[in-house]
């Protein structure tokens, strides 16, 4: 693999839920100039006062190895884990997608809703609300095939994601 | 708990209990209460700054002078920005501060109040860590973490945000210090070296036959043990040593192993030594693009390996063979011991070789200038002929301003002890010096404290006269007047066609008045048979002394490796035309 060849990569972040802690990731990303593709972060342990934040980046190698010891380097982080490089992940992220439909092509988006089983989490004359999980890009087709039948909004989550197998991200 | 006391109370008694002495701070409305607290005790001092960027500079020279951490008291908004230059520059040099700033009482916050500034969004990305105090029962808690993160793993400044209420009301809450970084669980600097990694290093050392060790500031940061060490290692192994311009003293200047500073404005010798070695040795040191010059052609055929506290400063813009996570001391002492347990010797003939070849690049005396007997001085002359009348004094700290001056005190002053240079390095900020002086000088009454100051840079904190004045703080402030920003003039005429747009110092102030009006003592001095006499005086006279050491007006600062050029493409004197014309890509380079 060539050194300046750009990778995509998830990095899962275990933080003190603290005020100012994202505004400190993500200030960390502008300010050096790497890039930010999705980011996602809540409470995941509320006794231990923990959040946990994924983020999906790219860029080179070094950059990425790089991110990962600036981010390790800010005191409230507990942990940075590549879960790409660590092994296999599960990644999921959700969609709420409203179509407005009439007729045929009403009839359409349901059919396609059904082959990615989404569901109708909302319905009314002329439109739908589907909500959808899987990887990103499952995500991306089902908006694409919307898109000329209608869409008219579309919300997402961005990427979580975790590691294959019993390992937690370490403390 | 002994009963109640005031958040203001409180974060005084914190930093007692820190064995803070000094305070460098600026009243204003959001830290009367603290002003208040500190009037009715005796243990701290309050060091009257006259501008909040000088107070936080004062306390970078007190801790990099001292090893200590640095303690910054100023108000909410404009004292809070203020300080923000000088924060930045004690993230970029690794510093350890404190600074605490008031802030407009919490039910205020986000009010757009009289004085409110987001101080901590503004001081996120130049401080180390911050913190915003919101309740009186969390004072003593943040205080003391700010103190463990402002001096463990790679020091540096960190600010806590004080609003008014949380100094005035009335808590029970006392934490201890060590219970406190015991809590801290997601902080945990690695000082320890892996023992696998430390012998690897050992190895690769042993069978080097052109060996160079790059010592930067971390080596002072760790302690005067770790410089100890360092001179220790390099002695018994043989090993030729350069320092950067934040790592001078680390390792003893004087010392035949020392070949001068490395970099931009480094020794002829320290540079070739550099592009040519086939071991590197870098304790402390971040590969920063004033040291490394064009990256490709950095030390090409080199091993390399990297010994930093901070694991983002490997591999960061150098790719190195053998990273080492560890303090530069603990580094150093694990060193030398596996080196001595093995009896590790370096290949003589090879060494004896790289020796020959290292001193006949000294021998291109890459610093030498000529000094007419009559007439004008010459800035490098100056310097020099300062550092021979003071080089036998026992305690000697040499602060500077930034330009060219800055750079001939690096190459000129010869420093065998660490902590007795304070530069701006990697900010480069004009204005550090007096401060920084001013900050030395209140830890140091006994020492010599010097400012190595250009005439514009000086203007930049001027006003610290009067702090100076105040507190009979005798610094000198020892000014290479070329009438010009020369570093500025240098890059005009060697890279933009002798354009020299606005970079002359047009209606200069009188200094000799200058001084005067603060009641400082001035001098002036404009030929070289004045100069050791004013230099006497400047040294003699008790109190602030401003020398006017006015000097040749358009002298260059060389060697000089142009942005963007290798180590062995270096500017050695004026007749040397910038090799190459500079690159596209060196002249977009600062
Ligand atoms: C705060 C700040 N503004 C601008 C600069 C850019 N700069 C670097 S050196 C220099 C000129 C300094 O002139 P002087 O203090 O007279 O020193 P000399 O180079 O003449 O020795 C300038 C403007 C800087 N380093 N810091
Ligand atoms: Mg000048």
């Amino acid at each position: 693999m060539s050194a300046d060849q750009i990778e995509s990569r998830v990095i899962a972040v275990l933080v003190d839920n603290e005020p100012g802690v994202l505004a400190r990731v993500i200030g960390l990303f502008t300010g050096r100039g790497y890039n930010i593709d999705s980011l996602t972060v809540t409470e995941v342990d509320a006794g231990q006062n923990l959040s946990r934040i994924t983020i999906v980046t790219s860029g080179t190698p070094q950059v990425l190895e790089q991110i990962k010891a600036q981010l390790f380097r800010l005191v409230p982080i507990h942990a940075v884990g590549d879960l790409t490089t660590g092994g296999d992940l599960v990644e999921r992220e959700l969609a709420l997608v409203k179509v407005v439909a009439k007729g045929e092509q009403r009839v359409e988006a349901l059919r396609i809703a059904d082959i990615f089983k989404a569901r109708v989490v909302d319905a009314g004359h002329n439109h739908f609300v589907f909500e959808l999980t899987g990887k990103p890009k499952k995500l991306n087709s089902f908006i694409e095939l919307m898109q000329p039948l209608g869409l008219k909004d579309v919300s997402r989550t961005g990427v979580v994601a975790i590691a294959r197998g019993p390992e937690a991200l370490g403390l | 708990m002994s009963g109640e006391m005031t958040g203001a109370e409180t974060l005084i008694k914190a930093l007692i209990d820190q064995g803070v002495d000094t305070v460098f701070g600026y009243p204003g409305g959001a830290v009367l209460p603290i002003y208040d607290a500190l009037f009715q005790q005796n243990s701290l001092r309050h060091i009257l700054v006259r501008h909040e960027q000088a107070a936080v500079h004062a306390a970078e020279g007190y801790a990099r002078s001292t090893g200590k951490v640095g303690v910054v008291l100023v108000t909410s908004g404009p004292g809070a920005t203020n300080a923000v230059t000088g924060l930045t520059d004690a993230l970029m040099d690794s510093i350890p501060l404190v600074c605490l700033t008031g802030q407009v009482p919490t039910h205020l916050i986000g009010n757009d109040a009289f004085q409110e500034a987001d101080t901590t969004g503004i001081t996120r990305p130049c401080t180390k860590h911050n913190y915003l105090v919101t309740s009186a029962d969390d004072m003593s808690r943040v205080v003391h973490e700010a103190f463990y993160v402002a001096r463990s793993g790679r020091p540096g400044p960190v600010v806590i945000d004080v609003p008014k209420d949380t100094q005035q009301n009335k808590t029970s809450v006392y934490a201890k210090a060590k219970e406190v970084e015991a809590r801290r669980i997601s902080y945990r600097p690695q000082v320890k070296p892996e023992h696998a990694k430390i012998e690897q290093a050992v190895e690769l050392l042993s069978k080097a036959k052109r060996p160079i060790i790059y010592a930067g500031g971390g080596v002072i940061n760790s302690g005067p043990v770790a410089a100890q060490l360092l001179t220790q290692f390099a002695r018994m192994s043989g090993i030729p040593v350069t320092n950067t311009l934040m790592g001078l003293g680390a390792f003893p200047a004087t010392d035949n192993h020392f070949v001068g500073m490395l970099g931009m404005h480094g020794t002829y010798e320290a540079n070739l030594a550099m592009y040519n070695c086939d071991v590197m040795l870098n304790i402390g040191a971040r590969f920063d693009d004033r040291i490394t010059g064009r990256l490709d052609e950095f030390s090409p055929n080199s091993t390399k390996i990297h010994i930093d506290i901070d694991a983002s400063s490997i591999n960061k813009t150098v790719m190195v063979d053998l990273p080492i996570i560890a303090d530069a001391g603990h580094a150093l002492e694990d060193l030398t011991r596996i080196w001595t347990a093995r009896h590790t010797e370096l290949d003589k003939a090879g060494m004896e070789k790289w020796w020959g070849q290292i001193n006949e690049w000294r021998g291109k005396d890459c610093l030498k200038f000529e000094q007419p007997s009559k007439g004008e001085i010459k800035p490098q002359h100056a310097i020099k002929t300062f550092y021979e009348m003071v080089a036998s004094r026992d305690k000697v700290i040499v602060s500077t301003e930034v330009g060219q001056h800055q750079m001939w005190a690096a190459q000129y002053i010869k420093f065998d002890k660490p902590n007795h240079w304070l530069t701006s390095g990697g900010l480069g900020t004009m204005g550090y010096g007096l401060p920084a002086a001013i900050g030395a000088q209140v830890a140091h009454p006994d020492a010599l404290v010097v400012d190595v100051a250009g005439e514009a840079s000086i203007l930049m904190n001027i006003q610290e006269m009067a702090t100076a004045a105040q507190y009979k703080l005798p610094v000198k402030i020892f000014i290479i007047n070329n009438q010009w920003m020369g570093m500025v003039r240098q890059w005009q005429e060697l890279l933009h066609g002798s354009r020299y747009s606005e970079s002359y110092s047009e209606s200069l102030p009188d200094f000799v008045k200058l001084a005067e009006a603060f009641g400082a003592t001035g001098i002036r001095v404009t030929d070289v048979s004045e100069l050791e006499e004013g230099l006497t005086k400047m040294i003699e006279t008790p109190g602030p002394v401003i020398f006017d050491c006015c000097v040749t007006k358009d002298e260059n600062c060389f060697p000089m490796i142009p942005s963007g050029a290798a180590h062995y493409d270096m500017i050695l004197t004026k007749e040397d035309k910038v090799a190459n014309p500079v690159s596209q890509e060196g002249m977009v380079l600062v």
